[in-house]
């Protein structure tokens, strides 16, 4: 039985994502001016067209051809930053949970999606409350995996998850930032959003658009 | 925004074409964005290897050369490398006596120079890091950085072990601290306004290198009032009093002129005599900056005999050059 998440609809995931970027470039950069260096926009935008011009060349056999060899490895050479290692280690975990699988039932792409969003945790030794994109992930995974084992759909569960990736994008304005360049700011980072949690919100944003429509 | 630039997004690879045509003593790889030592590698030497965002010149690129570092690795403005250029420079430079990476303390470095020792270990390439991170607001890495290159790249020119030169790297790291004042902003070129805006009045406290604001913005005062801002929070920090005296480093942003910079070395200097801290060495210029940035950071570092004599060791790279 083929799974409900496939190698066609995660590269129509990254697609989404690439022109979400794109259309919030300058939103992003404006978030990161306020506390941080002015770069998120411009790096996260060069660095998913990069991806989309690789996604045009290639045709990945599998997900972790697809999420490692062409997604996560462009991201490592073109990001830079954090940003780069952060968004490249998520997908590389994605990748390595596939394996060799053409598709992923709901419950597999959650378990990968967890694995992923520790992975990040680990590399940028961020915990929930630092002020960083592991705000918006956390939550949105929670609710995932909350929705599925309720017995939701794929479609439905995305849609929690975006709505719970949104809530805790916003609640990252009052907190105090404590890793990253904005944490250098003490005080002065509370009141402003955080670009990462911002990007982040529009990776599961763009996940409900991509993959829920097809699967109900 | 009004620059000397033909085109945003190409101001790192034409900045380095101009640095490879400048300098012919350095070897430029146009694709990696890596400048290299033309001699390197250098047979029997612990090579050094560091890197960061652009925007910071001459750092790093200009501290390439003899009794300094082997390569480094140029991100985009104010972005780090990628572990790609990063693995590419290790593997070139290594000469089989190992391989120091130095690494300012921002998140991004971070990540990316441990990616690429963790590929570099993967290749059985034998890497040690050593993470600055002097400034006593946020622990970033700021002026120290061009000490430690200073330092570390002599006692690796002297023929130390790798151990023993990312020892000495730790050592000035640990015995030096640095605070930075800004007077205006700076405006990246692919975003092309100032990141934050600062009336004439006033001034940022607290500032790292990366055109960010600073900790706390208070009104504009003299610069014997600045240099107590700026040095209170270092001395109050560590104790540089005895041994065998200081480095003392004041540090231009990249839009202060040098006669300001003087200027506020002598204010700089009377505190630090009256507060009993004798000046062994110092340094007066623009070595690690902001873009155009105007404002200064200060750094003191506690020397003794080995690491002054370390710091007087001949070098030879396009921004700093003595003793040959």
């Amino acid at each position: 039985m083929g799974g409900t998440v496939n190698v066609e609809s995660l590269a129509r995931w990254i697609r989404t994502f690439a022109r979400d970027i794109a259309a919030n470039q300058d939103l992003l950069t404006r978030l990161d001016s306020a506390i941080g260096d002015a770069d998120h926009g411009v790096n996260m935008n060069r660095g998913f067209e990069a991806v989309v011009a690789a996604l045009d060349k290639h045709r990945p056999s599998n997900i972790a051809v697809l999420l490692r060899d062409v997604v996560a490895t462009t991201l490592l050479n073109t990001v830079g930053g954090a940003a780069g290692v952060l968004y490249a280690t998520f997908f590389l975990r994605i990748a390595v949970a596939a394996g060799q699988e053409r598709s992923l039932d709901d419950l597999a792409f959650a378990k990968a999606l967890r694995a992923g969003l520790e992975e990040v945790a680990q590399r940028g030794k961020v915990a929930a409350g630092d002020k960083t994109m592991f705000d918006a992930l956390a939550p949105a995974v929670e609710a995932l995996e909350g929705a599925l084992a309720g017995g939701a759909g794929l479609s439905a569960a995305l849609r929690r998850a975006t709505v719970a990736a949104d809530a805790g994008r916003d609640a990252t304005a009052p907190m105090l930032a404590r890793k990253g360049r904005a944490s250098y700011l003490g005080q002065r980072s509370i009141g402003h959003q955080d670009p990462g949690a911002a990007s982040a919100a529009l990776l599961i944003a763009a996940a409900a658009t991509a993959l829920g429509e097809a699967s109900g | 925004m009004k620059k000397l630039i033909n085109d945003p997004a190409g101001v790192v690879a034409e900045a380095l074409r101009g640095m490879a045509a400048a300098h012919p003593g350095l070897r430029v790889d146009q694709q990696n964005k890596v400048i290299y030592r033309a001699d390197a590698p250098v047979a029997g030497k612990v090579a050094l290897v560091s890197g960061g965002g652009s925007g910071h010149e001459p750092l790093h690129g200009g501290f390439v050369g003899l009794g300094m570092l082997d390569a480094a690795c140029a991100g985009e403005v104010f972005t780090s490398p990628v572990p790609d250029q990063i693995l590419q420079a290790t593997k070139a430079i290594d000469a089989g006596a190992g391989v120091l990476h130095i690494v300012k303390n921002y998140s991004g470095d971070v990540m990316n120079f441990e990616m690429a020792a963790e590929f570099a270990a993967e290749s059985a390439l034998e890497v040690r890091s050593v993470v600055i991170d002097d400034d006593v607001v946020g622990r970033r890495g700021v002026g120290l950085t061009v000490l430690v290159e200073k330092i570390a790249g002599a006692a690796a020119e002297q023929g130390r072990s790798l151990s023993e030169v990312a020892d000495v790297a730790r050592k000035v790291n640990a015995g030096g601290r640095s605070m930075g004042v800004a007077l205006t902003s700076c405006t990246v070129p692919a975003v092309g306004r100032p990141t934050f805006e600062l009336p004439e009045t006033d001034m940022e406290i607290g500032i790292g290198i990366h055109g960010e604001p600073g900790r706390q913005r208070l009104p504009l005062a003299p610069a014997k009032q600045v240099a107590e801002y700026l040095l209170d929070p270092i001395l109050a920090d560590l104790d540089f009093t005895g041994g065998d005296g200081v480095i003392a480093f004041v540090n231009g942003m990249g839009g202060t002129p040098l006669i300001e910079l003087y200027l506020m070395y002598h204010e700089v200097a009377t505190i630090l005599g009256k507060s009993g801290v004798r000046i062994a060495r110092s340094l007066v210029g623009s070595y690690i900056t902001s873009l155009e940035m105007a404002g200064c950071s200060v750094t003191v570092l506690r020397a003794d005999d080995d690491l002054l004599k370390l710091w007087d060791a001949p070098v030879h790279t396009a921004a700093l050059r003595w003793g040959r």
